[in-house]
């Protein structure tokens, strides 16, 4: 097969280290980035995607610094009641720990695909895919307090700055589309694992390309966290 | 280091598994830095100076051990890597342009 016989050849020892093998890669006349074709256009994908988060951030930042209305307090508008007492962003705190965990099974089952081991790699998937839409739920309910309780709009709120909506609903629904995307295909991936499609194939890189998506929607994740929910 | 960087790959990235748990952990040690940033309503500068270290940290971690950019070769990195870089520059347009927009805002609307 010639898909094959591609990999075979991607996967031949790698040229010089460091820069003299920038230039021998780029220069010399052959595949320039010896990894899978897959691999290589989930990075591309994963970079144009890096720069609509940009623009999303970027505009956020912009109208932040704009607006002569008070922003509203993360800190205060994300706050959960445990009993008595008020815990600044525990909802969001939750949701960036299930984030990370489904990344690491996910960065577990790239592993065990590597090694062959279907029902693990297969789990852990599942597993990873499983948290993901544990965060979407997190992220409806954060969605439904915002709207109904705390009569949050794209177009204004009562606690000040009326980009405050347009900014949370753009960003962060945007994301949570990009988790629910990954659930899917997660568990397209996962189900191929485990009927051995990709046993018979030959490679596992698949599961490596699909972790790449989902390690990236994590890394969007903490960007948000750090410049919408923590600024 | 167990893993030489340009070691061929026999059969893609494999890498010992406790190089991902201490990035699994680390990662859950980071976060609880950063919320604890805001636990403590630490402010001004220290406080968007902390927030800023714990993100790149986070996000160097994601991408060089989870998404393996660590050990692949230097030309792949550069492609991927380097592009971002331009943000800066919109980045700091529009810091400028939001700062001019609410010095006009200011003076135009805001009595």
């Amino acid at each position: 097969m010639a898909g094959n016989a591609l990999s075979a050849e991607v996967h031949a020892p790698a040229g010089l280290p460091g820069l003299p093998g920038v230039v021998t890669d780029l220069a010399a006349d052959k595949q320039a980035f010896p990894v899978p074709w897959g691999k290589l256009m989930m990075w591309i994908f994963l970079l144009s995607d890096t720069f609509i988060f940009s623009c999303f951030l970027t505009s956020y930042m912009n109208v932040r610094i704009s607006t002569t209305m008070p922003w509203p307090n993360p800190s205060e508008v994300f706050s959960l009641k445990v009993g008595a007492t008020t815990v600044p962003l525990l909802l969001i705190a939750i949701m960036t720990m299930v984030l990370i965990t489904s990344s690491g099974t996910m960065a577990l089952a790239v592993n065990y695909g590597y090694r062959r081991n279907r029902a693990r790699t297969t789990a852990l998937m599942l597993f990873t895919a499983g948290l993901g839409a544990t965060f979407v739920g997190m992220q409806a309910f954060e969605w439904t307090k915002l709207i109904v309780h705390e009569g949050i709009r794209p177009w204004g709120n009562p606690l000040g700055a009326a980009q405050f909506g347009s900014s949370f609903f753009m960003i962060t629904g945007f994301h949570g589309l990009h988790v629910s995307a990954g659930v899917v295909y997660l568990t397209v991936v996962a189900m191929r694992v485990w009927n051995g499609f990709y046993e018979r194939k030959g490679n596992y890189e698949t599961v490596e390309v699909a972790g790449l998506y989902w390690h990236f929607v994590d890394l969007v994740w903490v960007f948000i966290f750090a410049l919408f929910y923590l600024w | 280091m167990e893993h030489t960087a340009d070691a061929p790959h026999a059969e893609g990235q494999q890498h010992p598994l406790t190089i991902y748990l201490w990035c699994w952990v680390l990662l859950f040690v980071v976060s609880t830095f950063s919320y604890l940033v805001d636990y403590f309503h630490l402010h001004g500068a220290l406080r968007w100076t902390l927030i800023l270290i714990f993100m790149l940290v986070k996000a160097g971690m994601i991408v060089a051990v989870f998404m393996h950019m660590k050990w692949e070769r230097l030309a792949l990195k550069f492609a991927i890597l380097v592009p971002p870089l331009s943000l800066l520059i919109l980045i700091t347009l529009m810091a400028i342009e939001g700062d001019y927009t609410f010095v006009t805002r200011l003076a135009s609307f805001v009595h």
